[in-house]
């Protein structure tokens, strides 16, 4: 009686058997997803096994890269230095194949592990490991469910390959951006210093060096994080080298708050766009711009803000700059949007005011403290 | 005594606070200097800061009345009020600047991982804010009272409406350089008046503030002698009684809010000990002046004790003493002196309360500023009205209470999360909530009934001496039960905390 009534409790809040089963299905494929997603390495492998056997039923069941095995789940691990053989034999096929027993020699008395499945992994047509499913016998319905099972894995891990090309991507662009002291720049302030050689051997010298410690900090190698003040001292270097070029055509103002210095910032994430302040105040324009630049505190967080009197822009074309737009050449505004959002959350991303022959402001905020963001 | 000093001098600290405020910004500093523009604050300058928003209404009243009343065990409170820099020094100054936190949620946080231990510490901070605010408008209110002859509870309106005024208006605390300048006004307000003070002490013939000529009728014990029991607070234990305090002040000042945002703006855990080291020394000057006009008092001004109104005792010396012109030139002196130490400490606290209720709680229904307005005014309101509320404990001694449930809870935690790897977000949490809910009761307590001399109740009046024993025990012990909590990054965190910043050394 009472399980009957349970029968009909169950059915009415959760469906009929078939549509639990199929919920239990995915329930255990979303717990074997998050490992996955970290791509194929013996770690993921590990955590992920276990609910990949759940889904399949089976005896046994073993995850392979190419040639090695990861993980082993189930009875019969006996055989799991078998495993690399059948990788291979895998591999050579490219796609799934049933193995009789005479290719898992046993000798255990009632083993259940006389048949294998081996089904193929692929990533992007490329074959990076091999599903094993041991059972006693290889019926139609379990080669099927192995096939598909590989297919899910493979899916997950073509994921996790977009992930991480994802993450190469944002990293290649911070190099672009420290390889991006532009060929111009370098011409022009060499040039500049060139230019005082004669007239002033000080000055000369003093911008040197300015120059050398720019690009020390600029091709700087490790970390992701710098502080305020490091930031705002290679961009007071900077200023110096190209208001030794424009002398009197370039006017800058800084306004720092001094309590905000040590606030830990996306490293090279001003400097791009501070360069923009100077490209865009100073183009097609013979009487000079001005460029300022004000650090304030707001208790927990730091407001900055870098604003130039120039030409100013199209707002529709930095929102595309903004939104990552290849066909808008300028890597800078995007890059530092993203990273910004990445190390501190969605709500601090860049915010842009311009118009066209209104000049260019670029608010940054910064909080104080963010998780795992530090110098 | 006229009321024309007095009302001058808190009109004009008033105006000055609030077009800082509202000016504060153009302070901070404007250059098209290169090269200055990345310098950060000086140790020296940003200690004067420290000293600034540290020194309460407690320290500059308070003091003084309870050492009239209460003798030469009171001399504990200005010498751990300085000694709780020492702790905060050797234990935690560096490692916490290097954490990159800057408020104590923050640090829960980062050292534990866990949202729950911040949102606790977020409530403990609410409520350390509100104890320490809640002395401050009451000692506002009676110095209203003397200088200008309005009712004290206005009085406290009047300051709380001011320093609502200023933070609102863009909060004068976050400019370095004013703060450090409250320091140097409050100690010269301080130590002028004393100079002639003590000259006509001399004249007077120099007598002896310890004779017992000078008991009021009640009192018991000898003033001079410590442990004697003096005055009627804490008679009936003051051995005990005395170890509290120096247990809740040496510890407590690690994990006071307003003090903690501040060394975030050292550069880094090396400058935040040099900051410290100058705080002790800045702290040591000032806190021997107090104890002075307490002294001075006893000759000059006992009767206050029997009115019940010995805070008022450095105000009330000079015309007392000296009178005339003069006398009334110095009271404006200490009166401005007074008032721009509650405004100092009282913004302080207030922005570091609204900008937890703010975060924490109002941000889910306002967006961001609005939601910092509504949360300053309910950092402001609420406490004024339990000002109003509850009894008058003198102005220290709530000071001291406030510090009693910091050291009961943030200093296990800062001191275990700094020092101790297998410390877990479980015990924190459990540690947190019996510190803060022990030392809780004892406030309330005290708040809203008279003392007494059994055990019982001078455990109330002084909790620090069980709570913050009980309070690490729980921490460690809870930790220790729950070994498989403890935060995966935590090697690699307590690294980048003890290792000065010139190893050279990825931190990542």
């Amino acid at each position: 009686m009472t399980s009957l009534w349970s029968r009909v409790l169950r059915r009415s809040h959760f469906g009929t058997e078939a549509d639990r089963a199929t919920f239990r299905t995915l329930h255990t494929a979303s717990l074997a997803s998050p490992a996955l997603r970290e791509g194929l390495t013996s770690t993921s492998a590990e955590r992920s096994i276990r609910h990949l056997h759940a889904l399949l039923g089976s005896p046994a069941v073993a995850l392979t890269d190419e040639s090695r095995l990861l993980a082993w789940d189930g009875i019969g691990d006996h055989h799991a230095p078998q495993a690399p053989k059948l990788a291979v034999a895998v591999a050579e096929q490219g796609s799934t194949r049933v193995f009789p027993p005479r290719e898992l020699p046993c000798d255990e008395p009632g083993c259940p592990c006389s048949y294998a499945i081996g089904s193929p992994l692929f990533v992007e047509d490329r074959m990076v490991g091999t599903l094993l499913v041991l059972s006693p016998s290889p019926t139609a319905g379990l080669v099927r469910a192995a096939d598909e099972v590989a297919q899910w894995v493979s899916g997950q891990l073509s994921l996790a390959e977009l992930d991480a090309s994802r993450t190469r991507l944002m990293e290649a662009e911070v190099r672009a951006l420290r390889a991006q002291i532009s060929p111009h720049f370098v011409y022009n302030s060499l040039g500049a210093i060139a230019s005082f050689v004669r007239t002033d051997p000080d000055r000369a010298r003093e911008l040197l060096l300015e120059f050398a410690d720019f690009t020390r900090y600029s091709f700087r190698k490790h970390g992701e994080f710098t502080t305020l003040a490091e930031e705002l001292r290679s961009i007071e270097r900077y200023l110096m080298l190209e208001q030794a070029r424009f002398g009197d055509r370039l006017r800058v103002t800084l306004r720092i708050a001094p309590e905000v210095l040590p606030v830990a910032i996306p490293f090279l994430c001003l400097q791009p766009l501070v360069e923009n302040a100077v490209q865009h105040g100073l183009e097609g324009r013979p009487d000079g711009g001005q460029i300022t630049l004000i650090a304030q505190d707001r208790d927990r967080e730091c407001l900055i803000t870098i604003e130039d009197d120039g030409a100013g822009d199209d707002p529709e074309r930095v929102r595309r700059a903004l939104a990552a737009d290849v066909s808008i050449d300028s890597v800078g505004l995007g890059n530092v949007d993203e990273r910004l959002r990445r190390a501190f959350g969605e709500d601090y991303g860049l915010v842009v005011e311009t118009a066209p022959g209104a000049g260019t402001k670029v608010s940054v905020r910064v909080p104080k403290y963010a998780p795992g963001v530090h110098p | 005594m006229s009321h024309a000093g007095g009302i001058a001098a808190v009109v004009v600290v008033s105006i000055l606070t609030l077009g800082i405020g509202i000016w504060g910004l153009r302070v901070s500093r404007t250059t098209s200097d290169f090269f200055v523009a990345s310098r950060t604050v000086r140790p020296a300058l940003n200690a004067s800061a420290i000293g600034g928003e540290y020194l309460s209404a407690a320290s500059f009243l308070g003091v003084a009345g309870l050492i009239l009343t209460f003798g030469a065990d009171m001399l504990w409170y200005p010498v751990g009020w300085t000694a709780g820099y020492l702790v905060l020094l050797v234990l935690v100054a560096a490692p916490l600047r290097r954490s990159g936190a800057y408020t104590l949620p923050d640090f829960a946080e980062a050292r534990l991982g866990s949202r729950r231990v911040r949102a606790l510490t977020s409530v403990l901070v609410v409520a350390i804010g509100w104890l320490y605010l809640i002395p401050q408008f009451q000692g506002a209110g009676f110095t209203l009272r003397l200088a200008t002859g309005i009712d004290a509870p206005l009085g406290g309106l009047v300051v709380a409406v001011v320093v609502l005024a200023s933070v609102l208006s863009g909060g004068m605390r976050s400019v370095t350089f004013v703060q450090a300048f409250q320091y140097w006004l409050k100690l010269t307000a301080l130590l002028v008046p004393l100079i002639f003070l003590l000259w006509v002490w001399m004249g007077d013939g120099s007598p002896s503030p310890a004779n017992p000529a000078f008991d009021v009728a009640s009192q018991s014990g000898s003033w001079a002698d410590p442990l004697s029991g003096h005055g009627t607070d804490s008679a009936g234990h003051p051995l005990y009684s005395t170890y509290s305090i120096i247990i809740a002040t040496f510890l407590g000042t690690m994990g006071l809010p307003h003090v903690v945002v501040r060394f975030y703006t050292n550069p880094d855990g090396r400058a935040a000990r040099r900051t410290t080291l100058v705080v002790l020394g800045l702290l040591g000057l000032f806190y021997v002046l107090p104890p002075v006009y307490g002294a001075l008092g006893r000759i000059y001004a006992g009767d206050l004790i029997a009115d019940g109104r010995s805070d008022a005792v450095v105000l009330e010396l000079p015309s007392r003493m000296i009178g005339g012109t003069l006398g009334e030139l110095l009271s404006a002196l200490l009166i401005a002196g007074a008032f721009a130490a509650f405004l100092s400490t009282s913004s302080g606290l207030t922005v570091a309360v609204a900008g937890v209720v703010s975060q924490d709680i109002v941000e889910r229904w306002l967006p961001g500023v609005a939601a910092f307005r509504l949360a300053a005014v309910v950092a402001v309101v609420f406490p004024y009205v339990l000002a109003v509320a509850a009894q008058d404990v003198g102005v220290a001694t709530a000071v001291g209470l406030a510090f009693a449930v910091s050291a009961s809870t943030f200093c296990p935690l800062l001191v275990l999360g700094i020092w101790w790897s297998r410390l877990t977000d479980a015990g924190a949490y459990a540690g947190l909530l019996v510190g803060g809910f022990l030392s809780g009761i004892a406030v309330v307590r005290t708040f809203f009934s008279d003392g007494g001399t059994s055990w019982f109740l001078t455990f109330l009046a002084q909790p620090a001496a069980w709570t913050v024993p009980l309070a690490f025990l729980t921490m460690i012990g809870v930790s220790l039960l729950t070994p498989q909590r403890r935060a995966p990054h935590v090697s690699t965190f307590m690294i980048r905390l003890h290792t000065p910043e010139g190893v050279p050394l990825h931190r990542g």
